[in-house]
């Protein structure tokens, strides 16, 4: 067996190998087109002094507040409306209708009339980050709720359990595992929109500083962005991988080590 | 504890379903798969709905949601809480009756030492073997009432050796808890072992409720005979007493010895499951071993029927698969059937 930190160090010897590469063919002029692409160093130091001057910080921290608000209130309504639907037929009945056909719009889509509606402001990314967190969410609680197998139900009654007891001491927990699937894969999928959102229609953010960049030809600025777009997604992500073992590894852990 | 009576009960499975659970009564309810065997514990724990009434002694509890009925039911695949360790299981249903947290503990305590489980206390159910499995399920559905007990075939999932062990168990904690317990299962071997009473239930239907051996020998009708594998019953001829508490009785063709001493015998019975078959000789002395033609050969769900005949005496034996699949067996071939001398049983004169 591999231990943590082993697994760790076999994960990163190929993304070091890659920017090794990548340093050695634009360092030595291997390419072509050799301005098109600098060297990781390069890229490193433009880091540093974006960080250092304050423009990284400014634009990373308007991306980030507008990934968390959206993201959280988005996170917050789907697993809301995902339990109540889950749980209560007639609601299920009245919202699913109205869910699914607006399900299959994609986010940016909504710009337009977004842009027309909120206006260009803080809100315009926000709503856009609900959106685009709130559905998956959604549909995955729901699955949990209603996956929920029937005989739990009827124990939990048997033993005395109200409707609400049942809700919140079996079925929640029990959903609990699809709940964290749907936010894990919106988590790093709203970093995604907003910098969509910000390349298209907002002047701050990294998506605005990435379109600044593109139009003074700073590729070594385009690679900083991209590079913690890519930690941001992969940050979120791992963030409630980590909070899901947190929460289920102990009832999960006998099926989790024999599958 | 209280007696349970179901009156008039009609749902989709049941036109009109009468049944009384004695208090402190163990009673089985035995029927094959799909005669609406799970669904009148159902009715009973108030999950499923029906027209009639139910009672807990002369109490109607129609009205009451099954939280309020207060009885302890064990699941067929014992839905035990997969997010809760074992004593959190059980103590599911006390600390929904707010009970004080001293309380609950001393009482979880109780009940894992009542089914011996102390050990796996801080265990999550994923990691328990089936048995342990059961008898935790067991220590949750007592925790919720050890008044009225409903049990749903809890033995299908495990190998016979712990199903045996655990069914004993079983039996003696129903003995001294004195609960009314109202167990549901299609094995018929099981039923008998574990019912002070036997219900047949049969296409929605309770058919007869009596005691085992009384279902045995005597079915009502010939749907509870089918069911069950009629008993052979012989007339006899002529008897003579013999040394040792034995009699040698003519039954037809075959030449019975039968354990008794007394009065002249007119009628005996014996069980298909008590004629031991077997393509071979049997060793040993022979006694009531006989070399039959096999007429006809019915494989059920768990057993397999054989219907033997000697010149005009007919008899229906019956075999656990394993057993029938490891011997020659076929239509038209011969085979030796013992009937098991102590199996044999007199019967009343009146037997019609």
């Amino acid at each position: 067996m591999q231990t943590r930190n082993e697994k760790f160090v076999f994960g990163l010897l190929p993304v070091i190998g890659l920017l090794s590469i990548w340093e050695g063919v634009a360092r030595f002029g291997l390419l072509p087109a050799s301005v098109l692409l600098p060297p990781f160093s390069d890229v490193l130091l433009e880091l540093y002094s974006l960080s250092i001057n304050g423009v990284l910080g400014t634009h990373f921290l308007s991306s980030l507040v507008r990934v968390l608000v959206g993201f959280i209130l988005g996170a917050a309504a789907g697993i809301i409306f995902g339990i109540t639907m889950g749980w209560n037929k007639v609601a299920d009945k009245a919202l699913n209708p109205i869910f699914s056909l607006l399900y299959p719009i994609p986010t940016l889509g909504w710009i337009p009339l977004l842009m027309l509606w909120v206006g260009i402001n803080e809100m315009l990314p926000i709503t856009l980050i609900f959106i685009c967190s709130f559905f998956p969410i959604l549909y995955n609680t729901i699955t949990g709720v209603k996956g929920v197998n029937k005989d739990f139900i009827n124990v939990a009654k048997c033993l005395g359990a109200s409707d609400s007891k049942v809700l919140f001491s079996i079925v929640i927990p029990l959903a609990l595992p699809n709940i964290f699937t749907g936010l894990r894969l919106e988590a790093g999928m709203a970093w995604r929109v907003i910098i969509a959102a910000e390349m298209v229609a907002i002047p701050s953010g990294i998506g605005a500083l990435l379109m600044k960049a593109e139009s003074l030809i700073r590729i070594d600025i385009i690679l900083v962005c991209l590079i913690i777009l890519a930690v941001m997604c992969l940050l979120f992500e791992k963030f409630f991988q980590y909070l899901e073992i947190r929460m289920t590894y102990k009832w999960r852990q006998y099926a989790i080590h024999h599958p | 504890m209280p007696s349970i009576t179901l009156k008039n009960i009609q749902n989709r499975v049941y036109e009109n379903l009468n049944l009384k659970v004695r208090d402190k009564e163990f009673l089985v309810v035995l029927g094959p798969n799909g005669s609406g065997k799970s669904t009148l514990l159902n009715v009973i724990a108030g999950l499923s709905k029906y027209q009639g009434t139910v009672r807990f002694d002369d109490r109607a509890i129609d009205h009451q949601p099954a939280r309020k009925r207060g009885v302890g039911y064990l699941f067929q695949d014992l839905a035990l809480f997969p997010h809760l360790d074992v004593a959190s299981n059980i103590a599911y249903g006390l600390k929904i009756r707010k009970l004080p947290k001293g309380q609950v503990e001393d009482r979880v305590r109780e009940l894992l030492e009542l089914v011996h489980v102390t050990h796996l206390e801080s265990r999550y159910p994923e990691s328990l073997s089936g048995g342990e499995k059961q008898r935790v399920a067991l220590a949750r559905a007592l925790a919720a009432s050890t008044q009225i007990l409903l049990l749903d075939e809890p033995m299908s999932s495990l190998d016979e050796q712990t199903a045996d062990l655990i069914k004993i168990e079983l039996k003696q904690i129903q003995r001294r808890l004195g609960v009314t317990t109202l167990y549901v299962t299609h094995d018929i071997e099981e039923a008998v072992t574990l019912g002070d009473r036997l219900a047949i239930l049969l296409d929605g239907n309770i058919e007869q409720v009596d005691e085992p051996e009384r279902v045995l020998f005597y079915p009502t009708n010939k749907k509870v005979a089918d069911f069950i594998g009629a008993p052979n019953i012989l007339d006899c001829s002529e008897c003579n007493s013999e040394r040792g508490g034995v009699m040698r009785v003519d039954c037809s063709i075959l030449k019975l010895t039968v354990p008794h001493d007394g009065n002249a015998i007119h009628k005996i019975a014996i069980l298909p499951r008590d004629i031991y078959i077997s393509d071979s000789k049997p060793k040993g002395p022979g006694i009531n071993c006989f070399l039959m033609n096999i007429e006809n050969i019915v494989p059920l769900t768990d057993r397999v029927r054989i219907y033997l005949r000697l010149e005009n005496t007919k008899l229906l034996a019956e075999l656990p698969h394993p057993i029938f699949d490891s011997m020659d067996l076929s239509i038209g071939k011969e085979a030796y059937a013992t009937l098991r001398m102590k199996k044999i049983r007199i019967l009343e004169n009146n037997w019609d």
